[in-house]
């Protein structure tokens, strides 16, 4: 079943293949197609991914510094920001700071511990894309992106707080 | 007071209705209790001991007498006829069954009111002096910037998971009545000789398991940056607070870590992206929520009519209640009023629904329809006329809400504990009432005069002992409730966090444990010295004498 949600629709198909490095560090990436690498991976190698043969992506753990990869945002389609668990809200200040600051305008993808009840804080701080967690269903969280018609603060997707809109 | 719009009225419907969808997914078992959790936190519902409980937010503790009839209406469809008022200005429900509370929220949304935010890591109720708008010392009026706190600072994007719980105070006073060296961002509004106002910002206060006093990490910010200035606080906090370990993940941790000045640099470089954006506020914008909080149709008055001190003069303890219970207000005539929810033998800060009826009664007959819940969890009439005072005070008394004690040893500050609480090491309300059960003789608390004692179940400090000038808080020992005793905290402009005087105390032993306390004040004290100036002067070593003594 597919389970990606972008820019408000359930995906059809998607090719991307999210690396993660396995129990022992060690970081298996196919030699074909497109992939999402780590961070480290992706600053480490830098004439691997140029050389390689399919589309490279970046992905971001929580405790990853968005301005490391300022430098590389023209060159990428998609980044990703993992969500080890829901709770972890360091994604959604990375994820403001790549739209906002670093100026970051392709795919911005939630991915991990995602689900129905947190989309709509990640749309408005600028993901546009959401990997929903196995189990968890994807038209609940289609339909969650709309749970609330209006906000009080300046973000991503409303840059003028509700004061400024509405109320002067 | 602030009134919701068509948007703020819509936000929070849209809120209970996504809980309400939560809630009935959970039951449903399409979220496991682990993914429940901080949702439901979120939305200030706890499980408790008994029952779950739910926290209802009451902003900067302003409340309409509508809305606190629906308070007290609530509690008595809901819940058992009462509701536990709290050191946030909030409103506690202790015994709502879980499939309510849905019901409960949209009760609540028909008068402006909802809990969100109310816990979780994320930013809770803003708090400010009970005596905002009407204190006599006041500098600005904090509530206008309260409101915008609250509105910035509600299902806020960026910060619903933060590493820990977040709250902010606001003062607008000489006089700091919202102990705010004590939280995470204490907010005091300055005025220069310009006639410019700003806040001095201070971070990193906190009780809990590690108490801190803040540090001041800008001395003047113009009103104008407060949200974007803010927004960089938080960022800095949500990336680098620590997420390893829930008890050193508070900002207070991360300022220690950080020191005072690189944190201040860290916080300064963020807000350069942010400083002049699109919320910084204007000066219209600031007059918008101004005009909630204007002075309401105040009479001309004399002050200390004939009538009112006839009264004070003939009737001694209704002039006991007056000094002790009132406060003096900006406009002649008229006086703040606090009902004391500390009466010998009700739970501190526990109030039925008919005392919640009978305020709101009041409200309306000796005021403009607004109450105040204290930090100090009384309630608080801003404006009475001095000339109805002894009326007041005689419904009052009837109602059980006149004991002359604010301020005084047995208003004391005392979270729900073990009682209620799953998260207490031991009772805390029992040990309020023998307390309050030894020290009933009222020329001998007012001999002993102005004191703050707190009390809390647990390190989470909501009973605020740390900054009790005496702090009990219960401690378990190998499955024993014991009860461990500081001496010398204090809120307010000189804030300090108590120290401990030495091993813990027995439940029955405390009483006689405050009592050799209160002999060494009375003992040492120079005429003009309150207790913790005593304490302040000569240290905790001559009170752990005594207390400790064998067989005296």
């Amino acid at each position: 079943m597919q389970n990606i949600i972008k820019d408000g629709a359930v995906l059809a198909a998607d090719a991307w293949q999210l690396v993660r490095p396995d129990a022992e560090g060690q970081l298996s990436v196919p030699d074909a197609g497109d992939v999402i690498v780590p961070l480290s991976a992706w600053l480490a190698e830098p004439e691997r991914w140029a050389s390689r043969d399919g589309r490279v992506a970046v992905w971001l753990a929580s405790g990853d510094e968005p301005a490391e990869l300022a430098a590389s945002l023209g060159k990428l389609e998609l980044v990703a920001v993992d969500f080890h668990a829901f709770t972890d809200g360091r994604g959604y200040s990375i994820g403001r700071l790549l739209r906002e600051r670093y100026g970051f305008a392709g795919e911005l993808r939630a991915i991990g511990d995602v689900w129905e009840d947190h989309l709509h804080y990640l749309w408005q701080v600028g993901f546009n894309a959401f990997e929903i967690k196995d189990g968890k269903a994807v038209e609940g969280a289609l339909a969650a992106l709309g749970s609330f018609t209006d906000r009080y603060q300046a973000t991503y997707r409303e840059p003028q707080p509700l004061f400024r809109r509405h109320r002067s | 007071m602030y009134r919701y719009d068509e948007i703020d009225a819509r936000i929070v419907r849209e809120r209970v209705e996504q809980f309400r969808d939560q809630t009935r997914r959970f039951l449903a078992g399409e979220l496991s209790e682990d993914e429940f959790r901080p949702l439901r936190l979120m939305n200030g519902l706890y499980i408790q001991r008994l029952a779950p409980m739910l926290r209802v937010a009451v902003p900067y503790g302003h409340l309409s007498s509508r809305q606190l009839r629906k308070l007290a209406e609530i509690a008595r469809k809901y819940d058992k006829g009462y509701g536990h008022f709290t050191t946030r200005q909030n409103l506690q429900y202790n015994w709502p069954a879980l499939e309510d509370v849905p019901e409960i929220l949209s009760e609540l949304a028909e008068v402006e009111m909802h809990a969100i935010q109310t816990s979780g890591n994320c930013v809770r109720n803003t708090t400010t002096d009970a005596f905002a708008g009407v204190a006599a010392d006041e500098i600005i009026d904090p509530r206008p910037y309260c409101e915008i706190i609250r509105q910035w600072s509600t299902l806020h994007p960026e910060f619903a998971f933060l590493p820990r719980k977040f709250k902010i105070a606001v003062s607008g006073s000489e006089q700091d009545r919202a102990a705010t060296w004590v939280h995470d961002i204490g907010l005091h509004v300055v005025k220069t000789d310009a006639g410019e106002v700003g806040f001095k910002v201070i971070v990193g206060g906190g009780l809990g398991r590690t108490p801190m006093i803040g540090e001041v990490i800008r001395d003047f910010l113009p009103t104008a940056h407060l949200l974007t200035y803010l927004d960089a606080v938080l960022r800095v906090y949500n990336r680098y607070g620590r997420r390893d370990n829930k008890y050193k993940a508070r900002i207070k941790i991360l300022v220690k870590a950080m020191t005072r000045e690189a944190f201040a640099a860290k916080v300064e470089e963020e807000w350069i992206h942010l400083k002049d954006g699109p919320a910084t506020l204007r000066a219209a914008d600031v007059e918008h929520y101004a005009s909630f909080f204007t002075d309401p149709a105040y009479e001309t008055l004399e002050a200390n009519p004939a009538e009112f001190t006839a009264k004070l003069a003939e009737d001694k303890a209704f002039a006991r209640w007056v000094e002790r219970n009132t406060r003096g207000h900006k406009q002649a005539g008229y006086r703040s009023v606090v009902l004391s929810l500390k009466k010998t033998g009700v739970p501190p800060g526990d109030a039925t629904d008919a005392q919640m009826d009978a305020v709101a009664d009041w409200a309306d007959q000796f005021g403009f329809g607004e109450i105040r819940v204290s930090h100090e969890q009384n309630l608080v009439l801003p404006d009475v006329r001095e000339r109805d005072l002894f009326d007041l005070w005689q419904l009052a008394k009837a109602a059980g809400f006149a004991t002359p004690n604010v301020g005084l040893l047995t208003d004391i500050i005392c979270c729900p504990g073990g009682d209620f609480c799953s998260l207490a090491n031991a009772k805390s309300i029992p040990v309020a009432e023998a307390i309050q059960q030894r020290f009933d003789d009222f020329d001998y608390l007012h001999d002993i005069g102005d004191i703050e004692l707190n009390m809390s179940g647990c390190m989470n400090a909501c009973g605020h002992h740390h900054i009790g000038h005496i702090g009990i808080l219960g401690v378990d020992k190998s499955g024993e409730e014991w009860y461990q005793v500081t001496l010398g905290g204090s809120q307010g402009s000189g804030a300090s966090i108590g120290k401990v005087i030495g091993p813990s105390f027995a439940r029955a032993q405390m009483p006689d444990v405050i009592e050799k306390i209160l002999s060494v004040y009375v003992d040492t004290r120079t005429e003009e010295e309150r207790f913790l100036d005593t304490v302040r002067r000569i240290g905790i070593i001559p009170f752990k004498e005594r207390v400790y003594a064998k067989h005296n």
